[in-house]
């Protein structure tokens, strides 16, 4: 199957899913991490230049934590998150899907330098593309991920619509049908009437009918699986 | 049991859960992960929808960090690592270390007795506009040795060194990763330029005035150095030859296996960069004393990692 999701068996025995994120969303991050710091050490500096050579010294350290010190401080104090993957909705975590640690974020942080050469992230890059779950080779080392931050749950349901005529089913479905037409019902609010159309018409010999009606015969059915009354 | 039934039976349970995360300490927290685990199990079995079972496993992940997630261990028993850790992790890691030695000593040794003889040696490693500088830093009669530019503060130095100095050794250690091959060339090269810096100034006469002010705070320097590349070194061993393991989980072992030796470093590097933009520059202190204490910071950097934590905590 081509997709990229991870799972991870916690000890309680139910699988946990991951999406790691692929380099463009962590491009972006890193960009915007990058504007931020920078912004940040260009006005300390400015500041700190008041000081003359003595503020120079002062600046110097700044930069140098800045450097390190930054993407350890936001992934361990802010949930794996720095502001750039915030806003990106990434996420980095063990890969037994554990938060990130001290030790972890500072390999990871270390060994930036290696994926960076020889330029602009080769090697990060190249490594990120040879394995199945988007590694540099600071993720490798450290044992760490960048994952999707799952979209939070909204009970589509409760928003519901007036409640539909029953439709009785023509002929059993299995269990995995009855969960396609159940998913379809629960995102129905989150597609354009055109595209529900277009999905409820796949359904024709279920529903034995297209367009809107199809659509509502559908969702009669879903609620029927569903148990609503 | 139908979806619509199995949301309401448990879905006050659920919404307690979610407000029981982020707190500490609040009702049984391991009792209820485990009930949602087994909530998320049973809702795949039974095909329930796509969304049930996101907003269960967003339960489960936020549980699992919660519960797995170790609390920080920075400040947790640090200083059991300065009295015992550290050193024994450095003699676990005598292959590298020595390699390490060999590494930064050779080149570096080679060079100052060579190039004391053969200037041309040094002005095959060094630009001469550098080797310049490096005999202007150490003349005689300035008020401090080792700066370029006189009216350097002390403060710009201590921000200089720490900024340099440390990001050496940091990438001493990430370079490791390309089989060992980035550590190799920051041990040599530092080696053969400070071998090549030492021979000409000694050529030079102003051997006393550079040893003087090498002698303070390389103690903690070139240790420093030495650690960082014996960690990437062992890094690019365990990718080279990872015995019976996989090469990820061999360099994940490696990496930390070697990490107490980088944070050593780091802590050593900014040591040292204190002693070397605060004292070892001035050229007021007799350097009978600088000698002294210098030699005296040498002989117990060596016992510390020699003999440190030989017997057995507690």
């Amino acid at each position: 199957m081509i997709d990229t999701l991870t799972r991870v068996e916690t000890p309680e025995g139910v699988e946990l899913e991951f999406s790691p994120a692929g380099p463009v969303p962590r491009a972006l991050a890193w960009l915007l991490d990058a504007v931020i710091r920078y912004t940040a050490d260009g006005i300390l500096a400015s500041l700190l230049a008041q000081l003359g050579r003595t503020g120079v010294g002062i600046v110097l350290i700044i930069l140098f934590l800045m450097e390190w010190g930054y993407p350890v401080i936001f992934e361990v104090f802010n949930g794996g998150q720095t502001p750039g993957k915030m806003a990106l909705g990434l996420r980095v975590i063990r890969e037994d899907g554990a938060p990130v640690g001290w030790s972890r974020s500072v390999v990871r942080s270390l060994l930036t330098t290696a994926d960076f050469l020889p330029f602009a992230y080769g090697t990060g890059l190249t490594a990120m593309f040879l394995g199945r779950r988007f590694q540099r080779l600071g993720d490798l080392a450290a044992g760490t991920l960048v994952v999707h931050v799952p979209p939070r749950f909204q009970p589509l349901w409760a928003a519901g619509g007036p409640p539909e005529a029953p439709f009785p089913l023509p002929f059993p479905l299995t269990q995995l049908e009855q969960r396609a037409v159940m998913s379809f019902a629960e995102r129905v609010p989150l597609l354009t009437r055109e595209r529900v159309e277009e999905l409820g018409d796949l359904l024709e010999p279920l529903s034995g009918a297209r367009g809107p009606e199809g659509v509502r015969r559908l969702l009669a059915i879903a609620r029927d699986l569903r148990g609503q009354a | 049991m139908k979806q619509e039934l199995f949301e309401r039976t448990h879905t006050a349970e659920w919404d307690a859960f979610a407000a029981m995360c982020g707190k500490t300490g609040q009702g049984d927290l391991p009792r209820a992960y485990r009930r949602i685990c087994h909530h998320l199990a049973l809702a795949r079995q039974r095909c329930y929808t796509a969304g049930l079972v996101r907003r269960l496993d967003n339960l489960v992940m936020r549980g699992h960090q919660e519960l797995y997630g170790n609390a920080s261990g920075l400040t947790r028993g640090w200083g059991d690592f300065v009295l015992r850790g550290l050193p024994r992790r450095v003699r676990a890691l005598r292959g590298p270390v020595l390699a390490a030695v060999l590494l930064f000593g050779l080149p570096f040794g080679a060079l100052t007795l060579a190039s004391r003889r053969n200037t041309e040696l040094a002005a095959m490693v060094e630009s001469p506009q550098e080797l310049a500088h490096m005999e202007s830093m150490y003349q005689s009669g300035k008020e401090k040795f080792g700066r370029k530019d006189a009216a350097d503060a002390d403060v710009q130095m201590f921000g200089f060194y720490i900024w340099n100095n440390v990001r050496i050794g940091f990438q001493a250690f990430a370079g490791g990763i390309v089989f060992g091959l980035g550590s190799i060339f920051f041990l040599f090269f530092n080696g053969l330029h400070g071998g090549a810096a030492a021979g000409w100034v000694t050529h030079a006469g102003l051997g006393r005035n550079f040893w003087s002010f090498v002698v303070t705070h390389s103690a903690l320097e070139i240790p420093s150095l030495i650690l960082s590349g014996a960690a990437g070194l062992h890094l690019g061993w365990a990718l080279l030859a990872p015995g019976r393991r996989r090469r990820g989980q061999a360099l994940r072992e490696a990496v930390k296996e070697a990490l107490p030796l980088v944070y050593g470093a780091a802590a050593m590097d900014v040591g040292a960069a204190c002693l070397e933009a605060f004292w070892s520059s001035s050229a007021l202190t007799p350097q009978a004393v600088k000698f002294g204490a210098g030699g005296a910071l040498w002989a117990a950097v060596l016992a510390y990692f020699l003999f440190a934590g030989r017997r057995h905590a507690r």
